[in-house]
């Protein structure tokens, strides 16, 4: 009797539970997925303001003892102990935003090319965007003695033009799909009006794709910022490594201070993290259009 | 505006890209190629450069050393491709769901990605330290593990630890990717299978995962394509040791063309390297153009 009631009781409030149930399964799924994204960046920050004393502590401490930011000042000081990283940070930023606007200035007319023209020549895209996945080890002998007959190996410039070779083709590529959605009825009438291609593109196409522009050069910026391959190769002293090859001669230095190069690091990732995190709808909507839509 | 100048205005449009492509691609594809044929070695100017042919090749595919290492390099990339899609899958579906905070707790994807790939590895070459390490404490402290482990010292643990810590950082592009597809999928859908009494099983099996397949295999290809060339990470994190356990395929390239100098072998390394790339490019870019065309 008492149960046929208690199997009533449970069937009448059946969903109840079940919604509960799984509302703390989905919290506890989220939770999971937050600390995993999250927890490895927090402690790579965390190791790069504890003491080295906390850092080599034996059973570790989660929170340090003494906190230490000195490695920042200390990175970032060009006349002392950073002088190294400062001019790394200087290299990067003059290789990814130089070859960010030389490819943007390429992409820009090949993007509308490729996007409002039909004819053979529409058929390279795919030609572009092949070559462009070539494993870097493929060319990196030809590039290494042309940049040397040349004298740009181990030149910034050098470095700059060759990620011009990977950025041109990508932002070209995320370009076309930008143009693809701009609608051809203003073009027309523009044309119509007396203007040329070229004004079309520069006077009507460009102003309108600013969003689509924009996520290209941030997208072209990332990859600039990152490459490592080709760094690693083309350049060998204080006056062109960049950032990524600086980090790598940090931590395969004899003398590790570990917070030291979690500093570095962190200092590093800042500027793509912060510009990625403000752009991130205008990024995500760029990078998977590519793949969704084709 | 006559059709001609108009076919006229497409081609100077691209001249610049196509310019970039054939010169700093398509002509050191082609000199690597015959490099690949020479015994030239990468300082040895005064030594006359002599064909040898396939040599090199032969040399390649009957050297144990260069058969592991293709070897290991399947391994990278099968492991890490099938942990990237099954994680990006879980987590798509998952930021998918209704939850309070949705908005932020997607846009945490973008942090792993635009995390420069040297600084994730190191940040994971810190987290993994044998001695000081946070992976360590934590599993001890949690009982999960009686004895600190090295984990990038041992030979049969490295590979496993650097895939780990590269599917961190790169799986978020497939749940981005495996999310907008998800977004696009009509709600009728689901509601109408569920009138129709279709477990939440079967409406996944019915409708979700074909929906999202499409564009999970371009990007899958895409991640392929990637992880073929894998070579920063495992600089860093490991220089291919221990006992050559992690020398991929990138790395052997490096080390016979600029380790070894000998430029010939080492391009004819990296053109096996160039043959694998080539076949998944065109898988990729047949894909594109399928789905371009429905």
């Amino acid at each position: 009797m008492n149960r046929v009631i208690a199997l009533e009781v449970r069937s009448r409030d059946r969903r109840k539970p079940i919604r509960l149930v799984s509302s703390i399964a989905l919290y506890t799924a989220v939770g999971l997925f937050v600390l995993l994204t999250l927890a490895p960046v927090l402690w790579l920050l965390l190791s790069s303001i504890s003491s080295t004393n906390d850092l080599t502590n034996i059973p570790l401490r989660w929170l340090p003892n003494t906190w230490d930011f000195s490695r920042f000042t200390r990175l970032l000081d060009p006349n002392g102990q950073g002088r190294e990283f400062v001019a790394a940070l200087k290299n990067s930023l003059i290789v990814a935003v130089g070859a960010t606007i030389i490819s943007l200035l390429v992409a820009i007319p090949a993007a509308y090319s490729f996007s409002r023209f039909r004819g053979a020549q529409s058929q390279l895209l795919f030609v572009v965007l092949g070559t462009y996945m070539m494993p870097p080890v493929a060319l990196v002998l030809p590039l290494y003695s042309i940049l040397a007959s040349v004298g740009l190996l181990n030149n910034v410039w050098g470095l700059l033009l060759v990620y011009c070779t990977i950025l041109s083709p990508f932002t070209t590529w995320l370009l076309k799909t930008n143009f693809d959605t701009i609608p051809l009825e203003i073009e027309e009438s523009a044309q119509l009006d007396g203007l040329s291609r070229w004004g079309v593109l520069y006077r009507i196409t460009v102003p309108l794709a600013l969003p689509g522009l924009s996520t290209a050069a941030v997208w072209a910026l990332l990859l600039a910022w990152d490459e490592f391959f080709y760094a690693l190769i083309f350049t060998s002293n204080i006056n062109t490594k960049t950032i990524p090859v600086a980090i790598a001669d940090f931590a395969a230095g004899r003398a590790v201070d570990y917070g030291l190069i979690c500093a570095a690091g962190a200092l590093a990732a800042l500027p793509p993290v912060l510009i990625g995190f403000a752009l991130q709808r205008g990024l995500m909507s760029g990078l998977t259009s590519g793949s969704v839509k084709g | 505006m006559t059709q001609q100048t108009d076919k006229k205005t497409a081609w100077w449009m691209l001249a610049p890209l196509l310019l970039i492509v054939l010169g700093a691609i398509g002509y050191p594809l082609i000199r690597t190629l015959l490099l690949s044929f020479t015994n030239a070695r990468l300082t040895g100017y005064s030594d006359p450069i002599q064909f040898v042919w396939l040599e090199n090749y032969w040399q390649a595919i009957t050297n144990s050393a260069f058969r592991e290492s293709a070897g290991r390099t399947t391994y990278f990339v099968l492991v890490n491709i099938g942990l990237e899609l099954l994680l990006g899958v879980l987590v798509a579906l998952l930021l998918n769901q209704a939850f309070r905070g949705r908005a932020i707790v997607r846009a945490l994807l973008i942090i792993p990605l635009a995390l420069p790939t040297v600084v994730s590895a190191i940040m994971w070459r810190w987290i993994y330290n044998p001695e000081f390490g946070v992976l360590n404490a934590l599993l001890t402290q949690l009982g999960l593990l009686g004895q600190y482990r090295s984990y990038l010292g041992e030979p049969d643990l490295a590979m496993n630890m650097i895939i780990l810590a590269d599917v961190w950082k790169n799986y978020p592009i497939v749940a981005l990717v495996a999310l907008s597809a998800l977004q696009l999928i009509p709600k009728e859908l689901f509601e109408a299978a569920a009138m129709d009494g279709a477990s939440a099983w079967t409406r996944f099996w019915r409708i979700t995962l074909p929906s999202i397949i499409p564009a999970l295999t371009v990007v899958i290809v895409l991640r392929t394509i990637e992880a073929v060339k894998v070579f920063d990470i495992i600089f860093v994190m490991t220089k291919g040791g221990p006992a050559s356990s992690t020398r991929t395929l990138s790395f052997e390239v490096y080390q016979e063309a600029f380790s070894s100098l000998k430029a010939g072998s080492g391009a004819a390394y990296s053109y096996l390297v160039v043959l694998i790339s080539a076949v998944l490019i065109f898988l990729y870019i047949w894909l594109l153009r399928r789905q371009e065309r429905q």
